[in-house]
């Protein structure tokens, strides 16, 4: 006993885990997908099998269709804007500026906020009886408008300023460690041959950047398949459900509507949204290293 | 180290500013500018939030949002703390900043040390199928938890633990297991093999091992997966909305309960004031520990 207890310590202290694991994880990944199969309503029921009707269901729902395109907007408007701002600020950064440490936390401070807190912060300063237009209307631009919370069709700026807000710290981090790893060599050649700097950027630079720009748009892509708190505390899905996302949907479906057949398969489809990220991006990386 | 500027002759004018000086101070002052914008974004709003929280209603109607408060008041502070309404209760958030102090810490503990175990046993104890079993723990950082809440909520139930800060401990124990494990068998890879091999000769143990070797030689990864765990934990917000009820709550659901409910008149100073509370731990944090903080988010960013 003692002998077999010391041959397989290591498989043992894993087993808990994996055991876990197995069942909080894989276990109910399958039950959901179970019970998306079925018409459960307030509870999961497994003797009421439909198929894929919920699947079809789901995207005959028009707030579905909603939340799902909103996740592409919103995911392709924050890409755009944390990727480009991101890299730009990190090279401004990265011109052996006086202060850098400075400039470099107040860029990340907001990388420790909750989304729920973020969420609050840009709900008031969006707020157009007392947030950002009030400030600019006392500056003396009278017909300035910042309507974003309460205009459907912009609604979902406010959440891409507030995302960009919360997760440009991060991507600043990652681009600056990318500029960091650039060989210096490259720098004294260009300033040799007289190239301007800017070209530098463009046309070196940044194309020997690319695996960060693949690790961020992987790492940024997860969060908006993901994103919850942000909508719930800025927005709340409205005006109407203009601003719904997919997990919204979910929750809503799963906790206050009582459908937990459709609401399992919108978790389903969000899942298979990550593994369409994912897999390609993971099929490549071990590609690279084999 | 350079010279003392006092002592250097002063530079004729003319040949100071050269067109190619000009152009690099011109460059130099662009840059600035550019930076002081980008600070002016980030941290206007904390300074919003932190200004608003010490002024009087009456100031916030009048406008002036970036003003500092005329006749500060600590009032919208005592009242986020002790006196608020949120929901039904009219306790403030101190109760909430404690369920998610007790849930925090004994979460963070507790999945810090499983995932270190793992970690090590995995670097450096391999058996046939390691690589399997880590790649089945660490795919868990990837999968959105919207797809686990309907069969967690039975769970819990099952258990009698719905609806209480230790179902909301166990369920951020299970989940924090594939970051940690990640970040600890990541680390560990890079503990020397032969000092656990010399050890071994000797007859040490796994855990012998474990807690004489090769933590002591871990202090910052610890320190790393403390944070990222508070930080995920302390911030989280589905699984506190799904799996908490009113008095359970954690600090992120009572805060949205308190500043999106449509009850009564919107006391903004006392919101934003109890913004900062919620905020203030995880801050602090960052303000203490900014370079370990960045190693977690970035280790974290995957993460569910």
């Amino acid at each position: 006993m003692r002998r077999f207890f010391q041959r397989h310590v290591s498989q043992i202290a894993l087993s808990p885990s994996l055991a876990l694991i197995a069942i909080f994880l894989y276990g109910f990944i399958g039950y959901t997908v179970a019970v998306s199969t079925t018409t459960s309503k307030a509870f999961p029921r497994f003797d009421n099998f439909v198929g894929l009707e919920q699947y079809w269901r789901l995207f005959h729902t028009p707030r579905w269709h909603v939340a799902f395109t909103n996740m592409f907007l919103f995911g392709g408007l924050f890409l755009l804007v944390t990727i480009s701002l991101g890299l730009i600020i990190a090279i401004l950064i990265d011109q052996r500026i006086r202060a850098e440490s400075f400039f470099r936390s107040i860029v990340m401070y907001p990388m420790a906020m909750s989304f729920v807190v973020t969420g609050i912060i840009w709900q008031w300063l969006l707020n157009p009886t007392l947030g950002i237009e009030v400030m600019v209307h006392q500056l003396g631009f009278e017909s300035f408008r910042l309507d974003w919370l309460t205009n459907p069709n912009t609604v979902i700026w406010a959440l891409v300023i507030a995302a960009f807000w919360q997760g440009c710290g991060l991507v600043m981090a990652l681009f600056l460690a990318g500029l960091r790893g650039i060989d210096e060599d490259i720098w004294k050649a260009a300033a040799v041959d007289g190239i301007p700097a800017w070209r530098v950027y463009v046309f070196i630079v940044i194309p020997m950047l690319a695996p960060v720009f693949l690790t961020v748009v992987v790492l940024l892509s997860l969060s908006i398949v993901r994103a919850f708190d942000l909508v719930v505390a800025l927005t709340n899905g409205g005006p109407g459900v203009s601003s719904d996302l997919p997990s919204v949907f979910m929750f809503d479906m799963a906790f206050r509507r009582t459908n937990l057949g459709l609401s399992a398969a919108s978790a389903v489809v969000m899942l298979g949204t990550v593994l369409a990220i994912l897999i390609p991006y993971l099929y490549a990386e071990t590609r690279e290293r084999a | 180290m350079s010279a003392p500027t006092a002592t250097t002759p002063p530079i004729p004018r003319s040949s100071w500013l050269t067109p190619r000086r000009r152009k690099a101070l011109l460059t130099r002052t662009v840059l600035y500018l550019l930076l002081a914008v980008v600070a002016f974004f980030f941290a206007g709003p904390l300074y919003i939030l932190l200004s608003t929280s010490f002024k009087p209603m009456s100031e916030i109607q009048a406008g002036g949002l970036m003003a500092l408060p005329h006749a500060p008041t600590a009032q919208p502070w005592i009242t986020a703390w002790g006196e608020a309404c949120i929901g039904i209760t009219c306790g403030g958030l101190k109760g909430f900043f404690g369920n998610s102090m007790m849930m925090a810490v004994p979460a963070v503990l507790i999945s810090v040390m499983i995932g270190a175990i793992n970690g090590y046993a995995l670097a450096k104890w391999p058996f046939p199928g390691a690589r399997f079993v880590f790649a089945a723990l660490v795919a868990g950082n990837f999968v959105p938890f919207q797809v686990v809440l309907a069969p967690v909520a039975v769970t819990l139930r099952t258990l009698g633990l719905f609806g209480s800060v230790q179902g909301l401990i166990l369920i951020h124990v299970i989940y924090g297991i594939p970051i940690t494990t990640m970040l600890f068998r990541n680390f560990f890879l890079s503990v020397p093999n032969d000092l656990i091999k010399a050890a071994r000769i000797d007859g040490a143990g796994f855990f012998w091992i474990f807690f004489r070797i090769v933590l002591p030689l871990s202090p910052s990864v610890i320190v790393v997966a403390l944070i990222l765990q508070f930080t995920g934990i302390w911030n989280d917000f589905l699984f506190a909305v799904s799996f908490s009820n009113p008095a359970s709550a954690p600090m992120t659901v009572a805060l949205n309960n308190l500043v999106n409910s449509n009850f009564g008149v919107k006391e903004y100073n006392v919101h934003m004031a109890a913004t900062v509370i919620a905020a203030a731990p995880t801050l602090i944090l960052y303000v203490l520990l900014g370079r370990y903080f960045l190693r977690g988010m970035t280790a974290g960013a995957v993460k569910g």
